[in-house]
């Protein structure tokens, strides 16, 4: 096949490194209100029938929606696979703890209201809490951990070592900058689904959902804002040194990098960049204000601006680098070095381009048919059914 | 052998799968027949049919969500567990992986919560279409995975890469035609039928036994019946397309599979029943059906298959190849762009075997420094323990027999005999239940670890592809999985048997409104039996 030399290796790897992004915002905007959802509520809904019209506001697309983060995971194997391979063997615990997450939301969805019993489904109620609270904390705490960069190094053979006891890799990850990360992407999120749920609830879980999503957006708001002063204070940064070619072989010993300076100074090199951070905060404060107002669907739109606007400031700021080396900044992963060939990242380029536009079609139109408020009368009428 | 990180890591992928494959095969089938009875209720309009999509669905939707929970470990556990493995064939192995998602899982996870939440909000035909799109995108999602899986069995279509050391794609058609994949994928999925059938068929006579849903009970067998004996058949004529597959590119795997120590003359016997015996290398008390594997493994009666002692001397010799591909691997690493083209020339030529020096990695840390014991050694971990492959691929073979026999059985008891089922038959229906899972969980069983000790046939072996975890890391993810796994397990098997013996409980009065009208229409006829009536 010669048809993949039409588009550079260099070309190629900047638009998976941009795909790798819309995934990554595509995951957060729809799977992030049932993540927000989850994490509301026990605060939100207090009777039984208030829990189920929560939990039907998502009932019918969380399935879809969670599919954004399994093809997250099969995009970084196929696109990233050096990436794919030292960040979740690295993040081995806390992998696992965001799996069990995963395992437990889809069955407590499913099974909850299959039984009329009020500790079996007080019990699938507090699994759905678990499972939006914990990974949207984990998320945000994988973002800080990788902006100051983790212990990794490659051997001759490229096998990938992390660093450090068992309990060392897991605890040694929740350091005060990466908390306070998580504690901005478990805000965002909840603020995001307090954001869903006004539209799609009334009566108490709506004015509850504004209750809480508006301080939700402060404290994103307010976190960020002293994530960005302690980047420019107390976190190094990572560059590349020397010479390098930007389509040659993926291999990160090829290339010599250092550690030192400050990740704020992407933005005197790319000035725009700064569009993100800008977003990020206006979309979280036209949120705050939304919420507080009657404007339901705009104030969903201003959520996602800031989501799109928070989450794509750490991709911009960081870049090229992917996943730092804090030990052997020699084994850092960039965009540069840790891309899979030219010909896979053509192919799989090809089947994104088919399937991704049908995939938004079709969920569009699901969304479309199951337009609309989900009322005390839908849940009653259809008490005796069992979804 | 020692038990150690590979061990326990190779443990936690076996058990986190199998109990994914608890789930898949109904998961597969199901969704089919489901959309079978709603294509029957959208074109005859009777209610009876409806309700039957919705009760089987109900059981297809509690199935379905624990495939999910456990799929999604799958997903990551390459990453977390299998860190060498996926650097190593990441650019091959990741696309179908990342495909199967595009395609796939997102068809059928965006339509599934339209299947049960959008009856009232969709048009017949609109709704009959959402059902048919979740089955098509569960049956997809066979393909990629299996195209995956097919190529770790049969790596074709890539090669090794010095500068990046990895194998890296060089077609992306012959990846996905692999004849391996393609067998594999038309196995599977038929199995996934048979198991469904036999689901519906086993909960159905059930029904019958107890005197309970009959309208609902003999509409299902008859489906279940003709579905289930064409999967059947279909399952055994492409077992042996896989076993004819696997004659080209895992000699070895068929070898053992069939305790054949020694090549016979073409064309060979078949051993049908016997004792292995791995220290001596023999099989005891063989009874043998001459021509029999010659036949099934080549179709010809003049190819020799090769026995296990004439594949060991092979491996020896790719061994020794690999080991002088490894020398030059060392001097390219280190001179990149600049290395000497004689050496780039002895690579290029016994790059082929580079995973063959591998397997001496268990030994040594450098492959060059390997003594003879060793490399011999080497060579005979190629051969996979043999006794469990042999018993697990017959007992497999014995179920699919029996599956055929069941299912063609009542086919034609329910077409032919007006649904008079002597009580000994529905038991026996009944007790059916859990044999295609048993089969399809051998068959499993047979496919990898008749692979081993590589996790990609002669590239990679497994004891490289681990990650660099400690004991503890991993023995506690098992301990959490098969802890959430089992809890989740029990709680669907409760749900299950609740929903089954609750019986269909949606529709009621419509339904049984219809029934009776249309029992009364069957009784005017003259001389017409409800019962011997074919199904509507
Ligand atoms: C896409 C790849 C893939 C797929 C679809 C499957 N497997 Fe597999 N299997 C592997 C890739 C793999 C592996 C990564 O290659 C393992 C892990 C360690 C090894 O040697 O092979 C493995 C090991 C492994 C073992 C342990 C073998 C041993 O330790 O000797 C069993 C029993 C199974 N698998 C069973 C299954 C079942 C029941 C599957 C059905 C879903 C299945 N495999 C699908
Ligand atoms: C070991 C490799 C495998 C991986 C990585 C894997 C991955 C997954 C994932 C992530 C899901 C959840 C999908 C969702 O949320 O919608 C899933 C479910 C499923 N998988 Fe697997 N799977 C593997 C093996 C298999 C095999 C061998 C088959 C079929 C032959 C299969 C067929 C299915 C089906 C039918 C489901 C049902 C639920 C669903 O797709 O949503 N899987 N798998
Ligand atoms: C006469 C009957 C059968 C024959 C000849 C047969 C043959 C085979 C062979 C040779 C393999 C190994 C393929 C490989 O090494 O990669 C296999 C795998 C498998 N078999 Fe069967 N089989 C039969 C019946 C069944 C039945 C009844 C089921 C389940 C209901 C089943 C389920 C499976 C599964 C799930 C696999 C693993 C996937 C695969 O490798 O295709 N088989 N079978």
């Amino acid at each position: 096949m010669i048809l993949h030399e039409l588009m550079s290796y260099e070309l190629l790897r900047l638009i998976w490194w941009g795909l790798l992004g819309v995934l990554l915002i595509g995951f957060a905007l729809t799977d992030g209100f049932d993540m927000g959802v989850g994490a509301l509520l026990p605060f939100v809904a207090k009777t039984d029938t208030e829990r189920r019209i929560a939990i039907n506001t998502v009932g019918p697309v969380w399935e879809g929606n969670q599919v954004w983060f399994i093809l997250g995971g099969g995009a970084i194997f196929a696109a990233w696979p050096p990436l794919y391979a030292v960040s979740f063997s690295g993040f081995y615990l806390a992998m696992f703890v965001i799996l069990a997450a995963f395992i437990v939301r889809p069955v407590a969805f499913k099974y909850r209201s299959k039984r009329d019993d009020a500790r079996w489904r007080s019990t699938w109620d507090w699994a759905l809490f678990a499972g939006g609270f914990v990974p949207a904390l984990l998320f945000g705490v994988a973002v800080g951990n990788v902006m100051q960069g983790v212990p990794f190094y490659l051997t001759d053979d490229l096998y990938p070592i992390y660093e450090g006891a068992w309990y060392a890799k897991f605890f040694g990850l929740l350091d005060p900058f990466s908390l306070l990360t998580g504690v901005v992407s478990l805000s965002m999120l909840v603020m995001h689904g307090a954001a869903w749920l006004t539209l799609k609830a009334e009566g108490p879980v709506q004015q509850r959902a504004r209750a809480y999503g508006s301080r939700a957006a402060l404290v994103a708001v307010a976190g960020y804002v002293l994530a960005g002063l302690w980047l420019a204070v107390g976190i190094d940064a990572y560059a590349i040194v020397g010479d390098y070619v930007t389509d040659g072989p993926s291999n990160p010993l090829h290339f010599e990098v250092a550690k030192g300076g400050s990740w704020l100074a992407a933005y005197a090199v790319r000035p725009w960049i700064a569009i993100a951070p800008l977003m990020g905060i206006a979309g979280a404060l036209l949120t705050f204000i939304g919420l507080r107002s009657t404007r339901e669907i705009s104030t969903l739109l201003f959520s996602k601006m800031a989501i799109l606007g928070m989450i794509s400031s750490v991709g911009l700021t960081m870049f090229p680098f992917i996943l730092p080396s804090s030990t052997n900044p020699g084994s850092s992963l960039t965009v540069w070095n840790s891309s899979s060939s030219h010909l896979t990242l053509f192919v799989m380029l090809g089947a994104t381009v088919i399937f991704m536009p049908v995939i938004l079609m079709y969920t569009a139109w699901v969304y479309k048919v199951l337009w609309g408020k989900v009322t005390e009368a839908d849940v009653s009428e259809n008490s005796h059914s069992v979804y | 052998m020692e038990f150690g990180i590979v061990e326990l890591s190779r443990l936690q992928f076996a058990v986190t799968v199998m109990y994914h494959f608890l789930f898949v095969p109904l998961t597969l089938g199901l969704s089919i027949l489901v959309a079978i009875m709603e294509t029957v209720y959208v074109m005859t309009n009777r209610p009876i049919w409806r309700q039957m999509t919705k009760f089987w669905g109900m059981l297809f939707g509690i199935n379905f969500v624990l495939g999910v929970a456990t799929g999604i470990t799958m997903e990551f556990q390459f990453g977390m567990n299998w860190s060498y493995y996926s650097h190593y064939v990441g650019d091959i192995f990741g696309a179908p992986l990342a495909i199967e998602g595009l395609m796939a899982f997102f068809l059928e996870a965006t339509f599934v919560g339209l299947f049960f939440f959008g009856w009232d909000k969709l048009s017949k035909v609109a709704h009959l279409i959402v059902a048919w799109l979740v089955a098509i995108g569960s049956n997809f999602s066979a393909l990629w995975i299996l195209i995956a899986n097919g190529w770790m069995q049969n790596p074709v279509g890539a090669e090794f890469n010095p500068m990046t050391m990895r194998m890296e794609m060089t077609s992306f058609f012959e990846v996905l035609f692999n004849e391996v994949a393609q067998a594999k994928f038309v196995h599977t999925v038929s199995a996934g039928y048979v198991t469904a059938s036999v689901f519906v068929l086993g909960v159905s006579a059930w029904y019958m036994l107890k005197g309970r849903h009959i309208e609902l009970a003999r509409r299902s067998i008859t489906v279940a019946a003709a579905f289930g004996l064409a999967s059947a058949f279909s399952v055994v004529l492409l077992g042996d397309e896989s076993g004819y597959s696997a004659t080209h590119s895992q000699k070895m795997k068929l070898a053992a599979i069939e305790a054949m120590w020694e090549t016979e003359p073409a064309p060979a016997p078949f051993n049908l029943i016997g004792f292995p015996d791995q220290e001596a290398r023999e099989t005891h008390y063989a009874i043998k059906i001459p021509w029999a594997m010659g036949l099934i493994g080549t179709r010809s009666l003049t190819t020799e298959i090769p026995g296990i002692n004439e594949l060991v001397e092979q491996a020896e010799t790719r061994i020794r190849s690999g080991m002088t591909a490894y020398d030059a691997l060392v001097t390219i690493r280190a001179e990149r762009e600049a290395t000497d083209p004689a050496v780039m020339a002895t690579f290029e030529e016994h790059s082929a075997d580079l995973g063959f020096a591998y397997l001496l990695k268990r030994y040594v840390d450098d492959p060059r420094d390997a003594s003879e014991d060793q490399i011999i050694a080497a060579a005979n971990d190629t051969i996979p323990t043999v006794w469990p492959l042999f018993w697990a691929f017959r007992i497999m073979v014995g179920l699919g027999f029996g599956f055929i026999a069941t299912m063609g059985y009542f086919f034609y008891m329910a077409s032919f005999k007006g649904m008079q089922f002597p009580r000994p038959a529905l038991h026996l229906a009944v007790w059916m239940i859990p044999a295609p899972w048993i089969a399809a969980e051998l068959g499993w069983f047979v496919a990898e670890f008749g692979r081993q000790p590589w996790t990609v046939d002669g590239v990679l072996p497994t004891a490289m592809s681990v990650s660099h975890l400690s004991m503890t890391e991993v023995a506690l993810t098992l301990a959490g999985f098969v802890v959430f796994y089992t809890v989740l397990f029990v709680v669907e098997m409760g749900l299950m048997l609740k929903y089954i013996r609750k019986g269909p409980f949606q529709d009621v009065e419509e339904t049984d409104a219809w029934v009776k009208r249309h029992n009364d229409r069957l009784a005017g006829r003259k001389n017409a039996d409800a019962i011997a009536m074919p199904a509507e």
